[in-house]
């Protein structure tokens, strides 16, 4: 088994609270890993560590080792803009651009020196056919994103994602707003993306984690208590505390 | 973190589906222990009651069925509960087939014009066993009892060769008078047996995840 990332007892601090506890969790390539447990467990701060986005918040301190490709992405030398380009990330809510469709896309591409039209409009057609949404937008790329449907733009912030060409996506709940249909297609989005790229999902839907994740990882007050095969985890979970959580005993 | 227990309503569900089966249990075992009475003793009214209540094991058939799935539909169970569900479902349907098997032999004791003339030793004997099968099944079902589940799948082997043993005896004492419904009445008692296994196996399924395969099993 290859992996994509892989943390090394990981502990994070904010200030003088203990967020995260020795975490060694292990991100297969190409595979979905779902990241579930009740509000407040760090599975958010955990997935925050994985593309440095808690280096933005005041007081964090972090120990322990995350590796992409076996390289330490804390170590000194790391340039972050490029570490990000690698691990993308989309968030609870969609957050396009004030801007157009299409200026969304290829947003991202300029900032890493892409200036030629012809190569921006292959990007931004092959991005948003990528995420399931060229179709219904290829007539109005010069829209503003914001006059869109929120599963659209939900849609629109992966394509987003994807112009740059990351290896690894980062999702953080990416369907908590959405109705079910758009987030039914962001899952069936999910297990086409996972050939090319590697995820790993935060969700609060346990049928979520259970229809689209190869592997799942339970959380509980800053601590890894288990994590699998998503099938076994939602069959016969070893640990009690998976089992009442993913059976809605407690959370 | 405070951990707040929920879904209330899904729990009580749950457990009333168990406790239906127990019920769906003690009424197929009463139904064997009364066809084989009747029989024994010829008693045609006590047979003609064990026909009357197998519509009391087929309600709760149906009722157990209905009330699963309700919840796979709107419940989502998954793991144990998905468990309690699925072998609530397999272990009915024997259960239904049980009480079956007691209305057929009940029904071979009401059709026959006198009493069957025989040596009732190995009969009643396969008859014990099959009885005590469906007990115990249910029980460790009840008990949640992996233990008590296993020692079934091992009786089974007990009430194969009491199959074979009582089938030698009705053709050597019969001559020919009864020796069909006697046989039948053994099948039956025999098929009681496997069903009883089969909800043994179910209560290993139930209480550990793991499957007994059909070639596989524990006594072998």
């Amino acid at each position: 088994m290859q992996y994509k990332m892989q943390t090394k007892n990981l502990n994070l601090h904010y200030g003088n609270k203990q967020a995260l506890y020795n975490i060694s969790l292990d991100v297969p390539t190409n595979k979905v890993v779902a990241l579930i447990g009740p509000s407040g467990c760090g599975k958010s701060t955990f997935l925050k560590t994985l593309n440095r986005m808690n280096d933005l918040v005041e007081n964090v301190h972090i120990d322990g080792d995350i590796f992409l490709d076996g390289s330490d992405i804390y170590a000194p030398d790391t340039d972050i803009v490029h570490l990000r380009k690698r691990v993308g990330m989309v968030f609870q809510r969609p957050n396009p651009f004030p801007m157009s469709i299409y200026e969304n896309i290829a947003y991202g591409p300029r900032i890493h020196g892409i200036s030629n039209k012809k190569q921006l409009d292959e990007i931004v057609e092959k991005s948003l056919r990528n995420a399931a949404l060229w179709d219904e937008v290829k007539d109005r790329l010069n829209d503003s994103a914001m006059g869109m449907s929120g599963g659209q733009q939900q849609r629109l912030c992966i394509a987003r994602v994807l112009a740059v060409e990351p290896e690894v996506i980062l999702m953080d709940e990416p369907c908590s707003a959405l109705d079910p249909i758009s987030t039914m297609k962001i899952e069936e989005l999910v297990t086409v993306l996972k050939e090319k790229y590697t995820i790993v999902m935060v969700t609060h839907n346990m049928q979520q984690a259970a229809r689209v994740s190869d592997y799942t990882a339970f959380f509980l007050n800053g601590k890894l208590i288990e994590h699998d095969i998503t099938d076994v985890i939602f069959t016969n979970p070893s640990n009690k505390e998976t089992e009442d959580y993913i059976s809605g005993r407690f959370g | 973190m405070e951990q707040q227990i929920t879904r209330k309503a899904y729990i009580e569900e749950l457990a009333k589906i168990q406790e239906k089966v127990v019920e769906m249990g003690i009424a197929a075992e009463t139904a064997c222990k009364n066809a084989i009475e009747a029989l024994l003793n010829f008693d045609k009214n006590l047979a003609a009651e064990v026909m009357k209540n197998d519509d009391i094991i087929d309600d709760l058939l149906i009722d157990i069925e209905d009330s699963c799935i309700l919840l796979i539909a709107k419940q989502q169970p998954i793991a144990h509960d998905l468990r309690v569900i699925t072998t609530a479902f397999k272990i009915s349907t024997d259960l239904e087939r049980i009480g079956d098997h007691a209305f057929d032999i009940a029904k071979i004791t009401c059709n026959s014009k006198k009493a069957f003339d025989f040596d009732e030793t190995s009969i009643k004997k396969l008859s014990d066993c099959a009885v005590n099968m469906i007990n115990m099944s249910t029980t460790a079902y009840k008990n949640a009892d992996v233990n008590m589940a296993e020692k079934v799948c091992i009786e089974d082997d007990t009430a194969d060769s009491l199959f074979a043993k009582t089938l030698t005896q009705i053709a050597a004492f019969n001559e020919n008078k009864g020796i069909s419904e006697l046989s039948f009445i053994s099948r039956y008692l025999e098929r009681i047996g496997d069903h009883a296994t089969n909800i043994a196996e179910w209560v290993i399924y139930l209480e550990t995840a793991e499957r007994i395969r059909k070639t596989n099993r524990l006594s072998d």
